[in-house]
């Protein structure tokens, strides 16, 4: 098939970036998005031109490096996927496509499709973790927890942090992410302890990083590869306002 | 040069607690004056710095990744083992140990083995205490289940997720001593080569992949945590960044590497489809538990699966090795596969698959069961290749892997380069020949979280009155300088043809010669082959742009540089190897109905390899295994 791409491209997080024109002649519709794009680069250095640069890493839909705008929606027009599992098959013959960086201020861009996440990083180093050592824990069966309690804390957890939700927020919001990992811990009975403390944290690191505010249009959820949940975010909003009526 | 594994004397079941009752100590105020440098966030590098961290040693951390969330352990899927036998049936730190040893084909210390199944029971605590969710019963406690080439449930899970489930674990442990102060990170930072004054191991050479500039950072110890090199094969289930890189710089600069060619090929990854095509994805092997395998009895069959009735079908595993089935070791499920598809038996579009029939399971157990157990992998199968599994088989084909092979390591996790620690895939491993299913994340927490802070304190305790080295010393100049040398030097080729070009080739060469099977005129030829390559290679690459900036084709360039150079290792280790033995199949070397044919009395050794420069053939110096515990037998799964 015949792919018409018009990909962001930029020098970096000062350079004014812009949309350039490709011509894919021969895609296979078998090819994921991200083989596409490698057939594309593989000409670009064959001519002399530097390859689009994107992240990307598993290609499996489980590491969260790839993340990019396709056609104007994260991860590209198939809802549960990330872009490494988009497949070519999802598009027609002579489609023209757009491929955007993820957008937020606090997602600089690198470079190109390449942009600086690690305001995640420091989210959860505001607390999205309970407070144990190494080396000397407890035997695992003492500490019961429901099939239910697991499989609800599992759901949450199965954020692969790849941004989705923030470049797809009118307010660049980070809301999702952050309430998965704050309801993830505080399901559990081992991070209940903290959970008081771990909300307040992090929504305040949140804050500092300069994403914007939640303001419930859901769109983080239509969008998320993982099929996080909405409630996620309420479970945060309860646990931050009991936070805050209860700190002394 | 005699190899010395440092096994502590004495029984096995004591060996491990009386090396730490004996190890030496730091005192805690004096550890802030001993760095560590962590090479790796994987589940290895992760728990690895966390766990020192937290004991007051300042750690570095490093990985290339733009965060430390994302190591290749993320894309675990199945499982990890520990012998807490929770099921009540029969499981036991020794039947671990037994089963881990006779699976690699007993070709792994015993005392490593023993270790690491002893150490499984803390991992799940210490996951738990972390907050993983592993998979429950109704009534709360932990679930399990069984997994390729053992008898006994005893592989925790956490859905189909479990490495990333344990990654954020040791993830947030290590984010939590990131907040502390304690630990430095060093994200999108690719190690390039290591520095070793005086024979000790004192720091790296990083390329930072953000502004392209290489930098210096010394310590008194480091951690080598990289993962596998498995990604050599170009086609594998591994993530696209994983690489050989690290392990392979400090192998040049005298550490020995162990068996590189023992490869681990995965019976049920999804078949390569096309040229175009950059990694194979696994289908977790606990669809085994459920699936059926087989294929047409007539070759070249042209029918749907469904439409070939029961009697012509060919459900080889189950035929060859009737009370393991479905479920024998990858070895030999991957070599069973090999066969048939070679025979003219294969299926799909390209004939290189098998069916993986869960019709059996979904007609006794109910499709919604099936679905409950495996959903994950299911959806994930038809978002890949469009293909309804409940309605008809899945097609799988073998794919590599895991590198068993690393860098040698003795007792202590300690490389033939004194203050130079491998742990994780890196190193070579306490899997042998052959890994069994979900034992090499429980390899790599372990070595992370409970083994390196003890044997990383008893060599820094002899440091400490020791002159400190800093980034000046011109060491640190002349290894960078051979750095920035050779990034300068790829770049400047300027040739037609890319990285990729040269990585597809040798895969190819490496599958085809030193893959499921291996002969020694395949190998003779694969040497003579990789040095062409590489030769090409340094005439005819062409990387676009420079050093000094951001430059993904210059990272890729690197590691296929060398990988050029392990390949051929690779093949002189399987070359020297005259046995079968696990996932080493010499087609010289076997039995009339076509199994591995085991050496012992000449093999029974890990090879590790000493570089000789370039031009010279690399030198082996093996480390012979000895088997105090436990009697060697025929390792039959029939
Ligand atoms: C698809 C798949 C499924 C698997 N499923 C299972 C399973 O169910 N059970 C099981 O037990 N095992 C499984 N395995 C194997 C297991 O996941 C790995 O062996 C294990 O996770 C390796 O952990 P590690 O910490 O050693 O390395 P990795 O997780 O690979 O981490 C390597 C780290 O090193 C960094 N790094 C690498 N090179 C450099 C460099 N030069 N400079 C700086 N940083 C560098 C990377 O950034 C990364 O942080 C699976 C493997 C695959 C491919
Ligand atoms: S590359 Fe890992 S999620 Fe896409």
């Amino acid at each position: 098939m015949k792919i018409h791409l018009k990909i962001w491209r930029q020098k970096d997080a000062k350079t004014k970036g812009k949309l350039v024109d490709y011509m894919l002649d021969e895609v296979d519709h078998h090819m994921s998005f991200l083989e596409m794009m490698d057939t594309l680069n593989e000409q670009l250095i064959l001519k002399g031109e530097m390859p689009v640069e994107f992240d990307h890493d598993c290609r499996e839909g489980i590491c969260g490096t790839c993340g990019m705008m396709i056609n104007g929606q994260a991860h590209g027009p198939v809802p549960g996927l990330t872009a490494c599992q988009l497949h070519m098959r999802e598009f027609k013959d002579g489609a023209t496509i757009y491929v955007e960086p993820f957008r937020a201020a606090a997602f600089p861009v690198k470079r190109d499709l390449k942009v600086d996440r690690s305001a995640f990083d420091r989210i959860i180093q505001a607390g999205g973790f309970i407070t144990v050592n190494t080396g000397q824990p407890v035997e695992a069966n003492t500490l019961l927890i429901t099939h239910e309690t697991a499989e609800s804390a599992f759901d949450s957890a199965a954020c692969i942090g790849c941004g989705a939700c923030v470049a797809t927020c009118k307010n660049s919001s980070a809301a999702l992410f952050t309430s998965a990992k704050i309801s993830h811990l505080a399901k559990v009975p081992q991070g209940e302890k903290e959970a008081a403390k771990r909300v307040l944290k992090m929504v305040s690191r949140m804050d500092e990083e300069g994403f914007g505010h939640c303001s419930n249009t859901e769109a983080c959820e239509v969008e998320c590869p993982q099929g996080i949940s909405v409630l996620n975010i309420a479970r945060m909003n309860w646990e931050y306002t009991k936070a805050n009526l209860l700190k002394d | 040069m005699e190899l010395d594994a440092k096994i502590p004397a004495g029984p096995l079941e004591t060996k491990w607690s009386q090396y730490k009752a004996q190890a030496k100590l730091v005192n805690p105020a004096n550890r802030k004056k001993l760095p560590v440098i962590v090479v790796g966030t994987g589940l290895a590098g992760a728990s690895a710095a966390a766990s020192l961290a937290e004991q007051g040693y300042p750690v570095t951390s490093f990985c290339f990744q733009d965060s430390a969330r994302r190591a290749h352990s993320v894309a675990a899927q199945g499982g990890v083992n520990a012998a807490k036998n929770y099921q009540n049936d029969g499981d036991s730190v020794y039947r671990m140990f037994y089963d881990t040893l006779k699976g690699g084909d007993f070709r792994a210390r015993e005392a490593n083995v023993y270790r690491l199944a002893e150490c499984s029971l803390n991992l799940i605590d210490q996951a738990v205490a972390q907050g993983v969710p592993f998979a429950r019963e109704y009534g709360g406690y932990l679930s399990n289940r069984s997994f390729g080439g053992v008898q006994v449930s005893r592989t925790f899970y956490a859905r189909g997720q479990t490495g990333q489930q344990l990654l954020l674990g040791a993830y947030q442990a290590l984010m939590r001593q990131v907040s502390l102060g304690k630990v430095t990170l060093y994200s999108r930072h690719e190690m390039l080569d290591l520095v070793v004054v005086e024979g000790k191991a004192k720091g790296i050479i990083a390329r930072n992949l953000d502004t392209g500039l290489t930098e210096r950072f010394a310590a008194e110890a480091v951690v080598i945590a990289t993962g596998g090199f498995g990604k050599i094969y170009y086609l594998s289930t591994l993530a696209m960044g994983c690489n050989g890189s690290a392990i392979w710089r400090a192998h040049k600069r005298g550490a020995l590497m162990a068996c590189p060619s023992w490869t681990q090929i995965h019976p049920t990854s999804l078949p390569q489809s096309g040229d175009y095509q950059s990694k194979l994805t696994l289908m977790s092997e606990s669809l085994r538990n459920d699936g059926r395998i087989w294929v047409p009895q007539l070759p070249d069959e042209q029918r749907a699966a469904n439409d070939i009735p029961e009697q012509e079908r060919d459900y080889y595993l189950e035929r060859r090795y009737p009370s393991f089935g479905n479920l024998a070791p990858r070895d030999i499920s991957s070599r069973a596969a090999k066969e048939r598809i070679d025979a003219g038996f294969g299926v799909g579009a390209q004939r290189n698959a098998v069916y993986l029939d869960f019709s059996k399971a979904i007609r006794e157990q109910g499709k919604d069961k099936i679905k409950e157990k495996y959903g994950n992998l299911f959806s994930m199968y038809k978002k890949i290749t469009a293909d309804d599994a409940y309605a008809a088989p899945m097609k799988i084909s073998p794919a590599a892997h895991f590198s068993m092979g690393g860098l040698w390591v003795d007792y202590e996790l300690m490389t033939t380069i004194p203050g130079l620690f491998a742990i994780g895939e890196a190193n070579f491993a306490d899997h042998g020949a052959n890994r069994l299913g979900a034992n090499s994340l429980l390899q790599a927490c372990v070595d992370g979280y409970f083994i390196l802070p003890y044997t990383l304190a008893n060599y820094l305790s002899g440091e400490l009155k020791k002159e400190k080295i800093t980034t000046d010393h011109p060491e640190f100049d002349r290894v960078e300088k051979d750095v920035v040398t050779q990034l300068d030097g790829l770049c400047d080729i300027k040739g037609t043809k890319t990285a990729d070009y040269f990585h597809k080739k040798l895969g190819k060469l490496l599958y085809d010669k030193c893959g499921l099977s291996r002969s020694a005129e395949g190998l003779t030829a694969a040497i003579e082959g990789i040095k062409i390559l590489r030769t090409a290679f340094y005439k005819d690459l062409i990387v676009p742009g420079t050093a000094d900036e951001i430059n993904s084709e210059l990272e890729k360039a690197g590691r296929v540089a060398d990988y050029l150079e392990i390949a051929e290792l690779m093949c002189h280790d399987a070359l020297s190897r005259e046995e079968s033995c696990g996932a080493h199949f010499r087609e010289e070397y076997q039995t009339a109905d076509g199994e591995a044919l085991r050496d012992d009395e000449n093999y029974c050794y890990v090879s590790a390899w000493e570089w000789k420069g370039k031009d010279s053939l690399p030198v082996l110096h093996p480390e012979h295994l000895k088997f105090e515990f436990i009697k060697l037998s025929v390792r039959s799964y029939s």
